[in-house]
């Protein structure tokens, strides 16, 4: 390869990730200022960790958002699972078509557009049916589990479509029932995309303003929404402090579920490789 | 590879699940269910997609119908605020009254015109600044040594998980008057006013490259790895030079993989709300913002979903061009 393209390319890099990082490092390094001017250096300091701890809003709408993002996740895990089941496994049926703009279309659509037409989905059900109740957990709930299960279905569908079919085919074969054979051989392989999606259903729930604020009622507020209501009026050094914890757990998240998924990954190469040379 | 005395956790769910099914056909009412919609041609496999099937028809397509038929409607100071637009009169006439004033509104009124372009071109020029920061990246990536392939795969899927909104947030800091930009530049004495980049253009261009650049690099990245590498070889050894090579060779092939990006770019992008309502200026008209405002602000429900009609008329095409693509990809 010609060296001068290899520098090029090594520079782009090391450029683009400097973009991805030097933000979130900013965020990082001055959580820990001991001014109130977030971006004027007064010397290390941890009272802004300790005024997060003390401050009730956001810990209470911290609270809120992590019991929808968990129930959300749970749910967009089962049903994202079927709907990527679906699109890799089970072939041609009526309005297929309609199905797949259905999974796809969530992915890109704008979050304002979503928000405001699943509010005015569920004022008319009040209306209707009287259910839901108002607005508020519930709703921000289903909300969620709307545009995260398209994110597990394509993940879970796209796994599906890199796995060999015959050995469930071997097992239905065998007589195995359909459901047996989903649950023990579908499952399993499909386990590390099963753990993506949940947890990529779980962030997204947590990240999400614009589709919460329109279907949230009162006392529901959500952490991004008192995030922004905070962040509007200009920065402060406790949302700094908030960024950091969130941005160290979800990289010991990340790092945990990709060393599992890489171990996981090795063990199965080895049993196919076991595999081979017994059959040999 | 199985353990003594270990079964799968999927084996036991399944050993549980058939004598559950046993138990509950002892009692009629299950028995007679499961044998109507045996008989109405329900199966295993069509309660499988039914699940899903509907609640997507529920939450995400019946919606629309919704978001149209409040946009026909008028507003009213009322909860909720707008009107009815089918009515019963006296003598059990349904009586449908649309009303086509909301759209008219916003032809009429430039602000709705400014917004709407000025969101379609955001949306475009931060598409393509994506494109050149992220080829570069993900072919760089695709051409790493394999061990450190995946470590800067995680690299660029990690901001992706952090929030959003906080990663946003960040570059305000760096961004305002009294912002680290400004703060390093005149420390180093190179200028003496500091430069006014919050509340810009310049600002939301940036936001948006910033938040949706994992976007385009993820594609991009999984079709270059895919690439067959021999190809370049055969051409280098034909005389090629690298860089017709990869005119001819690798961006033609790539072109998939550039559009599945760009549309996961461009499509939210227009009708973004948060980068333009924390970077942008009160000039910075974008549709999604405006939105939000009729929504909020305004408390108008049927102009802010005509605007919502507005931008889905503007996205219909590449929302289908992209899910013929996942579908296409899907299916390769």
């Amino acid at each position: 390869m010609n060296n001068n393209r290899s520098y090029f390319l090594i520079s782009c890099m090391v450029f683009g990730f400097a973009f991805l990082y030097v933000p979130i490092l900013s965020l990082i390094i001055f959580s820990f200022n001991k001014s109130k001017l977030v971006t004027v250096w007064a010397g290390f300091s941890t009272k802004w960790y300790g005024a997060l701890l003390q401050n009730e809003q956001i810990l209470q709408a911290a609270w809120i958002s992590l019991r929808i993002a968990f129930v959300n996740a749970c749910f967009a895990v089962a049903l994202g699972t079927l709907a990527g089941f679906v699109l890799a496994r089970l072939g041609r049926f009526r309005g297929r078509t309609l199905f797949t703009g259905m999974v796809t279309a969530p992915l890109v659509m704008p979050e304002v557009i979503t928000g405001l037409s699943l509010l005015l989905l569920f004022v008319a059900m009040q209306d209707l049916i009287g259910w839901p109740q108002g607005r508020g957990i519930t709703t921000i709930t289903i909300a969620h589990i709307t545009f995260s299960m398209a994110y597990v279905a394509v993940i879970v569908q796209s796994r599906l479509s890199s796995v060999d079919e015959s050995v469930e085919e071997a097992a239905l074969d065998l007589g195995a029932r359909p459901a047996k054979v989903f649950f023990v051989i579908t499952l399993p392989i499909i386990a590390p995309a099963l753990v993506s999606g949940w947890l990529l259903a779980f962030t997204m729930s947590l990240d999400d303003l614009v589709i919460a604020s329109f279907v949230s009622g009162p006392g529901s507020s959500t952490l991004p929404m008192v995030v922004f209501s905070k962040v509007r009026l200009g920065v402060s050094p406790e949302i700094n402090a908030l960024a950091s914890i969130i941005v160290l757990l979800v990289s010991m998240g990340v790092i945990a579920a990709g060393y599992l998924m890489h171990r996981q990954q090795k063990i199965r190469q080895r049993d196919i490789q076991f595999a081979i040379a017994a059959n040999k | 590879m199985s353990r003594a005395g270990y079964v799968p956790l999927g084996e036991r769910v399944a050993a549980g699940a058939e004598p559950l099914s046993r138990i509950l056909w002892r009692f009629p009412p299950y028995r007679w269910c499961v044998t109507l919609l045996q008989r109405m041609g329900f199966t295993g496999r069509s309660a499988v997609i039914a699940i899903p099937y509907l609640w997507l028809l529920l939450f995400f397509l019946v919606p629309f119908a919704f978001v149209l038929k409040i946009s026909l409607a008028e507003a009213l100071i009322a909860r909720p605020p707008y009107s009815s637009l089918f009515e019963w009169t006296e003598e059990a006439y349904l009586v449908i009254k649309m009303n086509v004033a909301n759209y008219q509104f916003l032809i009429e009124d430039d602000l709705y015109w400014t917004a709407y372009l000025n969101s379609a071109k955001v949306a475009l020029i931060s598409t393509f600044f994506c494109l050149v920061i992220g080829y570069p990246m993900a072919y760089g990536m695709a051409r790493a040594d394999p061990s450190w392939r995946n470590v800067l795969l995680l690299l660029v899927i990690l901001p992706f998980w952090t929030s959003f909104l906080l990663r946003v947030y960040a570059w305000i800091g760096i961004l305002k008057n009294n912002g680290i930009i400004n703060n390093i530049l005149m420390g180093l004495g190179i200028i003496d006013e500091p430069i006014v980049m919050m509340q810009t253009n310049f600002a939301v261009y940036l936001g948006i490259v910033y938040s949706y650049l994992p976007f385009m690099i993820l594609p991009l990245y999984a079709n270059l790895e895919r690439l067959d590498r021999t190809l370049l070889e055969a051409a280098a050894d034909l005389g090629c030079r690298p860089i017709k090579a990869f005119v001819y060779i690798t961006l033609p092939l790539s072109l998939p993989g550039i559009i599945a990006g760009s549309l996961l770019v461009f499509i939210p992008a227009v009708g973004e709300f948060v980068i333009p309502a924390l970077l942008g200026g009160p000039d910075t008209l974008m549709i999604g913002r405006v939105l939000w405002d009729e929504f909020f602000a305004n408390r108008d429900w049927p102009v802010a979903s005509a605007v919502a009609i507005a931008i889905l008329l503007l996205l219909v095409v590449p929302i289908v061009i992209f899910q013929r693509f996942q579908a296409h990809e899907a299916g390769a």
